[in-house]
């Protein structure tokens, strides 16, 4: 049913994931499932099933145990998603910002509702919960960056940037 | 009085040689080389210092549960998973000095007798945690991590670990299942951490913040830190403002300034934005019971309400609130409170791991009837239902995330029923772009 073949890290990010497994005490290496599916999805942008399988290979833990663990934490991708995720924080903090009339401008440019993909495939839109920035909202994170104090003017230079 | 962030805008503080030169890692070397783990211990509890999570237990005595049978490793865990609404203030002291950290990490283990210890980072903070793991990179080429640090023959090996995007692993227990791969479902309590942690360990956890503050009481006694602050509220505290004052940001405060001082003075928040008067404050991270602005600024007795423990959960759940995490959210007159605590609801409902069906199924009724109180589509019995599922939420659950999804909702019914009521009988008014409430006589009303 999986095919295990095609999905393999590159060297150097297999190196990073038998340093991560030493962190932790002998017999304990499913402490590192969260760093490595940070690797993996860094890899491969979304969780496939297949990658969930690689990595439940490589700490010798059952696919099970991954896809639990997957489902669970909101940061995992479990379909395909665009080449950048924004993640648009929608908790009260950045609202009283002006944070929901930020965020249906962005969705407006990209011409996508919450979840969505745009039709170029370069944003996927998403709202999160709390990114712990309350006092420089509205933010949104995509990948490891952080965007605050977003206006609407913000949000059509950090898409036109991102978009070249 | 600034003790965690004295030198936090010094050009550099990120770095090693920047961090020693304002005498850090100062408290590495007076505790490893001139002092007993216990008596590291018997300082911080001195000091009186209480866990800046949120829960406010105080630090030495939860050191001194700590169980330590012969020959089993034992754990000090850094809760760096900030996720409560209105709270980045650890966020803030790892992004700009990640040292005040690392330092603080090394006594607490060396007070512990952990040789491993870890840092759990919300994963989203993936910037942050890079941050720290090059400044712990500096501490082991310094000698002041890993193997015989400073020749002392105390080992200390420290990792950062990123979470996955839960809420729900802010709560101790949770965050250990996280840590060790697995889902974040809080376990069943006891045996708490202090004897069966990670790995079945014993095991301390302790805020970002409480783990900081070890170093300056180490190099300055617990005693020293004991006389800042009023009473059972000692030291400083971080707050995190955030929402419609001029100067939103982090602060490092004396605990038992007054909060008017702290809304409107110069010296913090700056007073509220331009134009525009104060409504409400949630003082401590969504959780705790909002306040209309007559309560937040004086107690029921009218005394001019303090920002510490004690003072601000004055008049208890009725007409007081609690510090938490320093979680600071101040609205103007234009804020919606019924959207407001929509969005606190939502993000319980999101955040309930599950586990416990008060809180699923409750976080979910919750979030669903206040959904359609703010789109108009809400009756009137349904304020009183939503107070119904709040009571049967709290103290009902594993964990306290019931309690924390309950009391946002059940005080703003409490000081702002008749908003909810004016929602259900003004449909129309209501769900028009930016409509509000306007209480008449309120100190708010313009």
């Amino acid at each position: 049913m999986t095919n295990t073949q095609t999905v393999q890290f590159p060297a150097d990010t297999l190196e990073r994931v038998h340093k991560i497994i030493k962190r932790y005490p002998e017999g304990k290496q499913k402490s590192a499932l969260l760093p490595i599916l940070h690797l993996a999805q860094a890899e491969w942008r979304w969780l496939s099933s297949e990658v969930m399988d690689y990595v439940a290979g490589l700490l010798n833990i059952k696919p099970i145990e991954v896809y639990e663990v997957a489902t669970f934490y909101t940061m995992f991708h479990l379909e395909p998603v665009g080449e950048h995720v924004i993640e648009y924080c929608r908790t009260g903090p950045c609202c009283l910002m002006g944070g929901g009339e930020v965020y249906d401008h962005l969705k407006k440019k990209l011409g996508v509702d919450t979840g969505g993909t745009s039709s170029d495939g370069k944003f996927t839109v998403k709202e999160v919960e709390c990114l712990a920035a309350c006092g420089w909202g509205p933010v949104f994170q995509i990948r490891e960056k952080y965007y605050m104090n977003l206006t609407t003017e913000k949000v059509d230079a950090i898409i036109e940037e991102l978009s070249k | 009085m600034k003790i965690l962030t004295q030198h936090i805008d010094v050009p550099g503080i990120e770095t090693i040689d920047v961090y020693r030169q304002h005498g850090g890692y100062s408290a590495v070397e007076k505790a490893i080389k001139t002092m007993a783990p216990d008596e590291v211990t018997e300082e911080v509890k001195k000091s009186g210092l209480r866990g800046r999570g949120g829960a406010g237990f105080p630090v030495g005595m939860k050191w001194s549960f700590l169980a330590k049978p012969e020959g089993v490793p034992r754990y000090l865990v850094c809760n760096a998973d900030e996720s409560e609404p209105g709270t980045f203030k650890d966020h803030y002291l790892m992004m700009k000095s990640p040292h005040t950290l690392i330092e603080g990490m090394i006594v607490s283990s060396y007070a512990l007798g952990a040789n491993t210890s870890y840092i759990y980072v919300r994963g989203e903070l993936m910037y942050v945690i890079n941050i720290l793991e090059k400044a712990i990179q500096e501490a082991y080429d310094k000698g002041l991590l890993g193997k015989n640090i400073l020749g002392s023959g105390y080992d200390l090996d420290l990792f950062v670990q990123p979470g996955g995007g839960a809420y729900i692993c802010g709560e101790e227990t949770a965050l250990l299942e996280s840590l060790e791969g697995k889902r974040g479902n809080p376990r069943n309590k006891p045996p708490f951490p202090a004897v069966k942690g990670l790995y079945q360990c014993p095991t301390v956890v302790n805020n970002v913040e409480s783990i900081a503050a070890t170093s300056w009481i180490v190099n300055n006694g617990g005693e020293e830190y004991a006389k800042i602050g009023v009473g059972r509220s000692a030291g400083t505290k971080l707050i995190s403002v955030s929402g419609h004052v001029r100067k939103p940001g982090v602060y490092e405060i004396p605990l038992g300034i007054t909060v008017e001082d702290f809304i409107y003075s110069d010296e913090w928040c700056g007073g509220i934005r331009d134009g525009h008067k104060l409504k409400a404050v949630v003082a401590g991270g969504s959780s705790v019971p909002i306040l209309p602005a007559e309560l937040i600024l004086k107690t029921t007795n009218g005394e001019n309400r303090l920002m510490t423990y004690e003072s601000l959960s004055d008049g208890g759940f009725a007409t007081g609130t609690m510090l938490g995490s320093g979680g600071f959210i101040v609205m103007d007159e234009t804020t919606c409170i019924v959207h407001n605590t929509l969005t606190f609801a939502r993000f319980y409902h999101h955040e309930s791991c599950g586990q416990c069906s008060p809180c699923r199924e409750g976080t979910g009724w919750m979030d669903k009837v206040i959904h359609r109180i703010e789109h108009g589509k809400g009756r009137m019995e349904d304020i009183d239902l939503l107070v119904d599922v709040a009571k049967k939420i709290e103290g009902n659950t594993i964990c306290p995330l019931g309690d924390a999804a309950a009391w946002p909702v059940a005080a703003a019914i409490r000081h702002f029923r008749d908003e909810f009521e004016w929602h259900v009988k003004h449909p129309e008014e209501a769900t028009k772009p930016g409509a509000v409430f306007m209480r008449e006589g309120a100190s708010w009303t313009l």
